[in-house]
């Protein structure tokens, strides 16, 4: 088999009459896993539905709540068209580090999301700061958390006929900031060996108030360690805290080995890169208080 | 005469002409420039958006043709490097290339070209270390990277005006 047909939506609606007939139908946004995975035999869609005529999948938009990223806005726009990078630093670490810079040019949050690899850059970074998967199905839309949108590898939680349309971040209240760091054998151009995504939010005394951390290449899909969290919560972000906080993060690691790294390496590696990244964030906002 | 069956037509600016030409629904842009309009300087390397051999413009944004189907480029704007120059003289990242020989075989050359500047346009003032990473998509196995990087410093100071 191969694609029999190329349709170009310019709305929702558009866009749910195409992928309604039952016919093998992929989304396309920029095409950087898809057109990957046909080549090589993986995916075999007879129909593939561009999603980038349809606006609201490629607005960014910043609102006084939230800030709503199109699922198949690239991650160049995000990085250099909108306010993204201000607002979610860590996010914006994230999506940068996706592929090169052709790749960024057209590869998209949504779609690093629903292609669902567990060593996928923008999703613990996207769960650190809360966000959430804006769906539209045939029988209308539902929200869905990030960290309960991928199911497994490769596999996320999409009905067949459902579309991911943005992704929904609430705003960062004041004193909060998020960072992302992930190990690579290459400086660019590679794949996770682990990673580790965090928002914290810090009140003027220094107490920590709000934190969330997400690790992803360690486990089938990205994790949100809540016992992470909890270990920092109240807390001066004192070195006490932090070791629970990286012990917390280890114990949830269930990695793989493989080429990239043994199960025991990925779980010291993910407990430093997520001390690190709360030293990132931290720094973050005490240059945004000074 | 009827087309194909199952070939859509397709409308697009190629290197500032308009031109319309015929492709498979799957059919990708890198395989239309060299097959259906000639454009054989874009060369395919791996085909899975690893080399950057295939970079091309689409509407100014970089990307690898190899990863972007012919249909979506419909009523858009493509460059590729047979677009680079202007008529017999050299853009200043050519030029420099040729004068640092950062080339030798030539395969990743027109990606090279279009990748670097695509950087200039976006990043008058690149640092070499921006610049690396901005060509981190681009693979060459001949020349060890030093000398297109001396290149694309050197273009953009000529592109400057010969300013630091």
């Amino acid at each position: 088999m191969a694609v029999q047909e190329f349709v170009s939506p310019t709305s929702l609606s558009e866009a749910q009459q195409a992928v309604g007939d039952g016919t093998a139908s992929s989304w396309l946004a920029g095409g950087t896993d898809l057109l990957v995975g046909i080549r090589l035999g993986a995916r075999d869609p007879a129909r593939v539905i561009d999603l980038k005529q349809i606006p609201e999948l490629t607005a960014i938009q910043v609102d006084e709540t939230a800030v709503r990223i199109g699922a198949a806005a690239s991650a160049f726009d995000v990085l250099h068209n909108s306010d993204v990078p201000s607002q979610f630093p860590g996010l914006a670490e994230a999506l940068n580090l996706i592929g090169s810079t052709q790749i960024t040019g057209r590869c998209s949050a949504g779609g690093n999301l629903c292609n669902a690899s567990p060593a996928a850059d923008s999703i613990p970074a996207l769960i650190a700061n809360g966000a959430k998967c804006r769906i539209l199905g045939p029988d209308g839309e539902r929200t869905l958390a990030v960290e309960d949108f991928v199911v497994g590898p490769n596999q996320n939680a999409l009905a067949s006929s459902e579309l991911l349309i943005e992704l929904i971040l609430p705003r960062p209240t004041p004193g909060t900031s998020d960072a992302y760091l992930r190990l690579t054998p290459r400086t660019e151009m590679d794949i996770a060996v682990a990673g580790a995504g965090v928002s914290i939010t810090m009140d003027e005394s220094g107490e920590c108030t709000a934190a969330r951390i997400a690790i992803g290449a360690v486990a089938p899909t990205a994790l949100l360690v809540e016992a992470a969290a909890e270990a920092l919560m109240g807390s001066q972000l004192d070195q006490t805290a932090i070791d629970a906080a990286v012990a917390a993060v280890r114990a949830a690691a269930r990695p793989i080995c493989d080429k990239r790294g043994t199960a025991e390496y990925r779980i010291h590696v993910v407990g430093v890169l997520a001390s690190r990244a709360l030293a990132n964030a931290r720094a973050r906002i005490k240059k945004a208080h000074s | 005469m009827n087309k194909p069956l199952n070939k859509m037509a397709v409308q697009a600016t190629i290197n500032g002409e308009s031109k319309a030409f015929l492709c498979s629904p799957g059919q990708v842009l890198a395989e239309v420039l060299r097959d259906e309009l000639e454009l054989i300087g874009t060369k395919i390397g791996c085909n899975t958006g690893d080399c950057g051999a295939c970079s091309v413009l689409v509407d100014d944004r970089l990307v690898c043709s190899c990863l972007v189907l012919a249909a979506e480029v419909e009523g858009k704007s493509v460059l590729t490097v047979e677009g680079v120059a202007n008529g017999g003289e050299l853009h200043p990242v050519q030029q420099k290339l040729l004068e640092h020989g950062g080339l030798q075989c030539g395969i990743c050359t027109p990606g090279v070209v279009i990748a670097a500047k695509a950087l200039l346009e976006h990043n008058p003032y690149p640092t070499e270390e921006q610049a690396r990473y901005w060509l981190a998509g681009n693979l060459c196995r001949c020349t060890g990277y030093d000398k297109i990087i001396r290149a694309v410093l050197d273009a953009a100071k000529t592109m400057r005006g010969g300013a630091a």
